[in-house]
């Protein structure tokens, strides 16, 4: 007998489809929904979020029908340098300034790939932070502080 | 003659040099892109987006169509030398391109790439500026119900079009629905599903969503094997086709003029399906159907003149419905709301110059793309050797200044590394970002427009089908969806895209 398998792809992202779709439905409940014909902020929402559920369980009870393929690697070391990044200029373009913030941001990105040398990213980013002083800062006039209040300026 | 007055003052906005600046500026980044592999020009166009906002609505539009058609041309270029397609687009192109350059002939199957576009991208800059202004006067006559049905014609044309499985393409469009909701009722004033994040009370920002879903997503999957590329390219020279080329290239140039103009006004169509059905048909009409793969001239000229063909109509219903036709047609939507401009009908009255300056503009920009291209073909050579791992450290830091740049708010910031763990996420599920922005982007104006329409008919739903031309969009929709679920088109559809 054959037994009952799950593509484990297709059963993540049901599962991800329903608990979305259980999120909005439960947020739009707790708003009005109104009638059909004056339709409350959680009546559009509640229905959108009722599909998407439903599509959920058809994807979970079709991945029990197809061949499975392998989830292929995933890049760890990417995520790890690649999202903190914008993150990081985030957190300190206000109080280091542009041209710093900038500087580590691309230095973290750089890292990200494991054929980066040390030498190379500080050249290639200190080279990227110049342009980007020139182009952003100077040429476009966009206002930002180019050093910030950390460094005492 | 209206038509000619307009395309005047289109022309005159277009040619101005600050704008013509723009389009150049835009025209040369789009090659660049569209050569570098990796970064598609969707991933480009929402990473620069922000940057345009600083320059005047008009020019901004200008040099963003200017990336889109510039990626085609510097994507068949990569098809043509190195056997890989920088756009999906240019798929086709490098079967019998790559054959026709391994044959020494890399320089004629370049050129023939590129009269065979530029052809097109006349063609269908006139087929713009004579069919948009009758569909913008029949959109003004839209009501509530009809743009409802309209955009359910585009949501679900964007399922048809992506790959693998339908339900979850289907999921995606709701996904983004759901997340273009987030924020404030315009009705009400509610505040809801923000979580209680001050910053979410005008709702997601749309830069941020898509810098991350196409951008930031698209890099980590370049960064899970990586692999050098060993890129040998010949000397291109000979760049005059022969005079045989000519004869055998005039009609598919034609054909697949005709073709891609036709599938890119379809919402949800476009570049790719015109590149598709173009090589097919001429496969299929050639005397000798088993030159191709080995590299026909038909085969080259017929999908190119089609992909750019296409690109180009698919600014129709951008235009003068305001509904996206693909990703791109979707960001320059929110280019345009973002620059204050309200997509719709009422841009070709209210804004002429910004409406025929971007018609005027695509012609300039193919001109200036065939007459820079083809000398600077040695420059695009020589930029494929650059190798990945030094381009995303820009990559990141453009998209971080570009964000940042459009509120002063640190708080898209961090939005773009979530949405970028989304998207790399969704990603390895293989669920299509595409179908996710276009539902992102009509999810206030469905809900707004079908709450209209409820309270206009009391309340009624068959307001839907008894207003013929709702009904007729609705049938429409039903039968797209009827036909992407059929399983015999769905392998079809499943080879097609696997070429990609």
């Amino acid at each position: 007998m054959k037994s009952l398998s799950f593509s484990s792809r297709d059963l993540v992202c049901g599962v991800l489809f329903i608990l979305i779709g259980l999120f909005f439905a439960i947020q739009a409940y707790g708003l009005e929904l109104g009638t059909a014909l004056r339709m409350g902020p959680g009546y559009f929402p509640f229905v959108l979020a009722g599909i998407l559920i439903l599509l959920g369980i058809i994807v979970i009870v079709q991945g029990t029908q197809i061949q499975h393929e392998p989830m292929g690697p995933i890049a760890w070391r990417g995520l790890l340098f690649i999202l903190p990044a914008p993150i990081l200029f985030g957190l300190t373009v206000r109080g280091l300034g542009f041209v710093p913030s900038l500087f580590l941001t691309g230095m973290v990105a750089a890292f990200a790939s494991t054929k980066m040398r040390p030498g190379t990213a500080l050249l290639l980013v200190g080279a990227l932070t110049l342009f980007s002083v020139i182009v952003f800062s100077y040429a476009l006039g966009l206002p930002f502080r180019r050093f910030g209040p950390w460094l005492g300026q | 003659m209206d038509l000619l007055s307009n395309l005047a003052l289109g022309f005159a906005t277009a040619a101005s040099p600050y704008n013509l600046l723009f389009c150049f500026l835009g025209v040369i980044l789009g090659t660049l892109i569209g050569v570098l592999p990796g970064i598609g020009a969707t991933a480009t166009i929402a990473m620069l987006l922000p940057i345009t906002f600083q320059l005047e609505p008009v020019s901004s539009l200008i040099m963003l169509a200017g990336i889109y058609y510039g990626a085609q041309y510097g994507g068949s270029t990569t098809a043509i030398l190195i056997n890989m397609p920088g756009e999906s687009s240019s798929a086709v192109t490098a079967i019998d391109g790559y054959q026709m350059a391994r044959k020494g002939r890399a320089g004629a199957a370049l050129a023939i790439a590129a009269i065979g576009s530029f052809f097109a991208g006349t063609v269908s800059t006139i087929l713009v500026a004579v069919f948009a202004p009758p569909l913008t006067a029949v959109a003004l006559r839209f009501g509530s119900p009809e743009y409802f049905s309209l955009m359910i014609v585009g949501l679900v044309s964007s399922i048809a079009l992506a790959h693998g499985s339908v339900v979850k393409a289907l999921g995606m469009v709701v996904l983004g629905l759901l997340l273009g909701l987030v924020g404030t009722d315009i009705y009400t004033g509610t505040p809801r599903f923000n979580l209680g994040i001050l910053e979410l009370s005008d709702g997601l920002n749309f830069v941020a969503l898509a810098v991350g879903v196409f951008g930031i997503a698209e890099i980590l999957r370049n960064l899970e094997n990586e692999h050098d590329r060993d890129v040998m390219i010949k000397k291109v020279t000979n760049l005059w086709p022969t005079r045989q080329d000519w004869k055998e290239m005039t009609a598919p140039i034609l054909r697949g003029t005709a073709i891609g103009s036709a599938l890119g006004i379809l919402p949800g169509g476009g570049a790719i399906l015109a590149s598709f059905a173009s090589y097919t048909v001429e496969k299929r009409i050639s005397k000798t159907p088993e030159e191709f793969g080995k590299g026909a001239v038909a085969g080259v000229a017929g999908p190119e003149s089609a992909n750019n063909a296409g690109a180009q109509t698919s600014f129709i219903p951008m235009l003068t419905l305001g509904i996206p036709a693909n990703p791109v047609m979707a960001l320059m939507i929110g280019a345009m709301i973002i620059q204050g401009i309200v997509p719709g009908p009422n841009v070709a009255t209210e804004q002429p110059a910004l409406f025929w300056g971007i018609i005027a503009s695509m012609w300039i920009g193919n001109l200036m793309l065939i007459l820079l291209n083809l000398p600077l073909i040695g420059l695009w050579v020589k930029l494929l050797t650059i190798p990945y791992y030094m381009l995303f450290p820009a990559i990141i830091a453009f998209c971080s200044i570009g964000v940042y740049s459009v509120n002063s708010n640190v708080f898209d910031l961090y939005a773009v590394a979530f949405f970028g763990l989304i998207g790399y996420g969704l990603a390895k599920l293989r669920c299509e970002p595409a179908p996710l922005l276009l539902g992102f982007v009509l999810g206030p104006l469905l809900e707004e427009h079908l709450r209209r329409a409820m309270i206009m008919s009391r309340g009624d739903p068959t307001t839907f089908v008894t207003r013929p031309i709702s009904l007729v969009l609705l049938l429409l929709a039903a039968a797209v969806l009827v036909v992407v679920l059929l399983p015999s088109i769905r392998k079809k559809r499943d080879e097609v895209f696997v070429e990609d």
